[in-house]
């Protein structure tokens, strides 16, 4: 047997990739149901405004128009629920206004929502929703959380004091004053984490459909949890049962969170296919994506460390100012609380931290997880304050580093604040990093640029992120409104073929390969012979989704459970039919032998024998070779790693090069050496972009000034440099992969290495992001910043 | 997108009749036209398809290069006469978007919508170019009346654009980080029309001449000579990009670097 190795640890090239580059993949834009109507949403382009009058008369009088909607069409319905909820300090419930379908008398974000047109035709859909007549009547708005908590600010929401969706806190307050009033110094930084907008590559589709005979009803969606859709929108939006709502999310074009969550528009479609015993279909155009997808962090934060004379870390504290937009998306209170503010010790030993978190309403399109969510404005602050206490007490970044990192020999390590690191080496991914970017080369290369009239920076970011989510009884306890466990059926065919169904998605992090390899290795089958299912309320048992890096080390987990009771059967029948103890038979690559002896059946064999049991102990087990495992995991994983980036500032124009980024992260085992590489460049691609280039910019009123791509910067290829991507790997110790996840670590650790190095360049103690070139041209000349 | 009428006209006569139509709307490669048609922000009765026209081809002669109307960037670009003769104009058509826009879009339909961020009417203005109609000669300095603004009548149509050969010539860009057109990009030259600079992106009223840095370059064609050279800025665009002030100190950085480029 010289077959070529495809199981964990090898790179295959990615089965799902060729009908992607050809063209050939199903999005749900692709599908189209008979008798198919189009959907055009009227949308709100004021930030706050009162609705006086909507008159759909004309509207509905345009040729090919088969309905109009607006909220009192929806009185039955329910509004889009929240799935996590939050405490206050105090004890009080955040507040919690209602997110209606459709808007109720007032409109409170441009792109709000207000009314649906359905026609036989798009076009004839738009043209109608231009008939109506929306009388709106302006009023007072806010876009920045800071403008959101002046006295007398307009209130987003009628009776919503001060804007504040709750005052929630983290800590032992009182040991950190302690700390504060006894330490060396306290080094105070402020900082903001600036609003970005996703712009996955497919923008946003829903595709309702209604079967009048059996009263069943189908949702096709872009979406990254389809399970998850079918609960939040059929039992608390539309009041339909499980077994007749399937959806699903067929090939997805990319996500990065902003398809986890119930949209108005799934809603909307699914009810108006029922109401019209027709299928409703609505696509995005791009400009609708700027302005209804959920957008990422907008974090307003005063960080503080307390430090001895040595550069020890004594205590840490930080206030933190949350934009949630203008109603709560599914998760969005969890982000800048259990996804934030449990990261704030990042890889070191800070003994005390407290942390305050305020959520507030603005004028604004809803914030919501974006890939990281929470943590990369965790590690952006704590790095940010990192180097600001090196640069303040006159040390080396690298050296206040080391002398904080948590021991290698810590682990399991407990956290201030409620996390408990279960593995990690800080030491092993810095040093390989710093061996990786030529740290100690730098001097020269900065002077080599300096005599060319180029300012050369250096940065370093030793991050730490939790993922892998999450165990649900501590989520439970923490407001989530879900379990976090995964799902996994693992279906051996009669002939040995496999079907894997998960309840993860995938949306480009090629899950159909990595999964397979994890079938090939356990089960020993050749990759062609496994296939994986997802995206299907019908066809999977359950699932959460993909979304938190959790798809291998949660979904991965679950395989491996499912695969076990594989095994685990199939060794009962082999035993059968090699007339032997169960508890002799050893299954490896593929094969069931009696131990020590050459007698054997392969998994086929067995299979076949499962299905057609005629020799068969049908009085201990029952036929058949499936099985299915539910695996909730017993703690978070915590990938982490450094990562290192170097650019030159042309000082006349204050234009930022990438030069070189180096990334090595502990993701613990590698299934698929070149998908990881992949996931992390694009992570850090992304936070690259957020580090200089992206910015949700809106205008005091909340007028979306950035609403398009000729005003919204996405990264390009030649924005980048190479991005070099290694691993230095400790096992998570408590899934049976040992695997930790690497789909946000580049996300995450990025931007404070981008920062870092700008700021270096430019001999300043911080700067916000992104750092434009009018910015730094703004910095570099005296300028007031911009 | 609306509903509209589309034409294809075979001669310059029926196409002008056809643009006669009220709220006719001619398209050379469509480049800026169909993304308003796809946003509804034009709502033309018909749209005039100048692709059967002809009015395509370089001729190059000892001192001028003239360009059919209709012929694309990616051709400018490519044309080994015209490196030859203005090398700064093949690499400013080289620049133009991206290859997808080189390959559909032309200089005349550049010309007629004269964008404030648009690329050719730097060279034009700066250049001296001569801007040939279906109805008259018209030069440069009398054409371009402001952004998105020109000389045009209603159903004049751009058949060719001559460009007298200069000793020196570069164009430069600062490209907006985000759209990628120009936020300044600055076209300096030197030749038969005088020395001239022509700046695009930058102002508030489409391309313009720098009076200030045409002096300076008349005086001294160097780098160094535009130096300290101010411009207001108060005729700039000001947006999330740029202050007025820092596209102010970019045409400085522009120039001089266009200046170097040109050597």
């Amino acid at each position: 047997m010289n077959a070529v190795f495809e199981g964990i640890g090898a790179s295959p090239r990615r089965k799902e990739d060729l009908r992607f580059i050809s063209g050939r993949g199903n999005y749900t834009d692709d599908m189209n149901r008979p008798g198919q109507t189009y959907a055009i949403i009227k949308r709100s382009d004021r930030p706050h405004a009162k609705i006086i009058a909507i008159d759909t008369a004309a509207a509905r009088a345009a040729p090919g128009v088969v309905a109009v909607y607006t909220s009192t069409d929806l009185a039955a319905i329910g509004g889009l629920p929240c799935g996590w909820q939050i405490h206050s300090k105090d004890g009080s419930p955040m507040a919690e206004p209602k997110h209606p379908i459709l808007a109720e008398g007032k409109v409170r974000h441009v792109g709000d929502p207000i009314a649906v047109v359905i026609a036989e035709t798009k076009q004839q859909a738009r043209d109608a929703a231009e008939l109506l007549h929306i009388d709106l009547e302006d009023l007072p708005s806010i876009a920045t959380v800071t403008d959101a908590m002046k006295p007398g600010a307009p209130e987003v929401h009628d009776g919503i004091a001060g804007n504040q969706c709750y005052d929630w806190h983290l800590g032992d307050a009182d040991a950190v004053a302690a700390a504060f009033k006894s330490a060396h110094k306290v080094v105070t930084l402020d900082l903001e984490n600036n609003r970005l907008i996703p712009n996955a590559m497919e923008p946003r589709v829903a595709l309702g459909d209604y079967d009048r005979f059996s009263g069943d009803y189908t949702l096709y969606t872009t979406s990254q949890n389809p399970h998850v859709i079918r609960l939040l929108m059929g039992a608390f939006v539309l009041g339909l049962p499980e077994h007749r709502l399937r959806v699903v999310a067929p090939d997805v074009g990319g996500g990065f969170g902003s398809k986890i969550y119930h949209y108005a528009e799934e809603a909307i479609v699914t009810w108006a296919a029922g109401k019209l015993a027709r299928p409703v279909k609505w696509t995005a155009d791009r400009s609708e994506s700027f302005m209804s997808d959920a957008h990422g962090r907008d974090h307003v934060s005063t960080a503080q460390m307390a430090v001895d004379a040595d550069g020890k870390f004594l205590a840490m504290k930080v206030h933190t100012v949350a934009n949630m937009g203008a109603y709560l998306s599914t998760f969005a209170p969890a982000v800048p609380t259990y996804l934030y503010a449990t990261l704030l010790a990042g890889t070191y030993t800070t003994p005390v931290i407290y942390v305050e978190v305020k959520a507030v309403f603005t004028n604004t399109v809803p914030v919501d997880a974006y890939r990281g969510a929470g943590r990369p404005e965790a590690s952006f602050l704590v790095e940010r304050l990192v180097d600001t206490v090196a640069l303040e007490l006159g040390m080396d970044r690298v050296d206040i580093r080391r002398r904080n990192f948590i021991p290698r020999d810590a682990f399991p390590y407990q956290t201030p604040v409620a996390l408990q690191y279960d593995s990690g080496d800080y030491f092993a991914t810095l040093d390989a990093a710093m061996k990786s970017a030529d740290w100690a080369g730098f001097p020269a290369r900065k002077a080599e640029a300096k005599a060319r009239g180029k300012l050369r920076g250096i940065g370093i970011s030793t991050y730490l992120e939790a993922c892998g989510i999450a165990p649900s009884k501590l989520v439970g306890q923490l407001g989530a409104r879900a379990g976090l466990y995964e799902v996994a059926n693992v279906r051996v065919h009669p002939t040995g073929s496999i079907s894997v169904f998960t309840g993860t998605h995938s949306h480009g992090q090629g899950h159909e390969t990595t999964f397979a390899q994890l079938v090939a290795d356990q089960l020993g089958v050749p990759l062609s012979q496994v296939d994986i299912v997802h995206g299907d309320t019908g066809k999977i048992p359950f699932g959460m989704g993909t979304y938190g890096s959790r798809s291998l080390a949660v979904g991965g987990s679950a395989m491996v459970k499912a695969m076990d009771k594989i095994i685990a059967k199939g060794k009962k029948i082999a035993a059968h039919l090699l007339e032997a103890s169960a508890n002799d038979i050893e299954f490896k690559n593929g094969v069931f032998s009696v131990a020590g002896t050459d007698r054997s059946k392969t998994l086929g064999e067995i299979a076949l024998t499962a299905y057609v049991p005629h020799n068969y102990p049908i009085e201990e087990i029952e036929p058949g070779l499936d099985e299915t495992a539910f695996y909730d995991p017993a703690n978070f994983t915590f990938p982490g790693g450094c990562h290192i980036c170097e650019v030159e500032i042309d000082p006349e124009t204050g234009v930022t090069t990438i030069i070189n980024f180096n990334a090595v992260d502990d993701v613990g085992r590698v299934v698929n050496p070149m998908i990881v590489e992949g996931q992390v460049q694009g992570g850090v691609a992304q936070g690259i972009g957020q580090a200089l280039l992206e910015n949700a910019a809106y205008d005091a009123s909340g007028q979306l000034l950035s609403g398009s791509f000729m005003d919204y910067t996405m990264p390009r290829a030649d924005d980048l440099s190479n991005i070099t991507v290694g691993t230095e790997n400790t096992m998570c110790t408590h899934n049976p992969l040992g695997s930790k996840g690497c789909g946000e670590v580049g996300a995450i650790g990025s931007p404070p290495a981008v920062i870092g190095a700008v700021c270096d360049a430019l001999g300043i103690r911080h700067m916000n992001m992104p750092a434009t070139p009018q910015k730094v041209w703004a910095i570099i000349n005296g300028r007031p910043a911009a | 997108m609306y509903d509209f009428t589309y034409a294809k006209p075979a001669s310059l006569a029926a196409a002008t009749a056809a643009l006669a139509t009220e709220d006719a709307k001619a398209m050379a490669g469509g480049m800026t036209l169909i993304p308003v048609l796809k946003q509804r922000l034009n709502k033309p009765s018909v749209v005039v398809d100048l692709s059967g026209l002809g009015l395509t081809g370089i001729t190059v002669t000892g001192d001028s290069v003239t360009i059919g109307a209709m012929t694309t960037h990616a051709a400018v670009a490519a044309s080994a006469e015209v490196k030859r003769a203005i090398p700064a104009l093949a690499a400013l058509a080289g620049i133009i978007g991206d290859k997808e826009v080189r390959h559909r879009g032309t200089i005349g339909g550049s010309l007629a919508n004269n964008d404030p961020a648009a690329d050719y009417p730097a060279a034009a203005l700066a250049l001296g170019a001569t801007i040939t109609t279906s109805k008259r000669a018209i030069h440069a300095d009398d054409y371009f009346q402001g952004m998105f603004t020109t000389a045009l009548e209603a159903d004049e149509i751009i058949t060719s654009v001559s460009f007298p050969v200069p000793a020196k010539a570069a164009y430069e860009k600062f490209k907006n980080p985000a759209s990628r057109y120009a936020m300044v990009g600055v076209f300096v030259a030197k030749g038969p029309a005088g020395t001239r600079v022509a700046i695009t992106g930058a102002g508030q009223g489409g391309v313009f001449r720098h009076a200030g840095f045409e002096a300076a370059l008349a005086a001294n064609w160097s780098a160094a000579a535009l130096t300290g050279v101010p411009t207001s800025d108060a005729d700039l665009n000001s947006d999330i990009h740029a202050s007025a002030e820092y596209r102010a100190h970019l045409c400085n950085v522009v120039a001089r670097r266009a200046v170097a480029a040109a050597g």
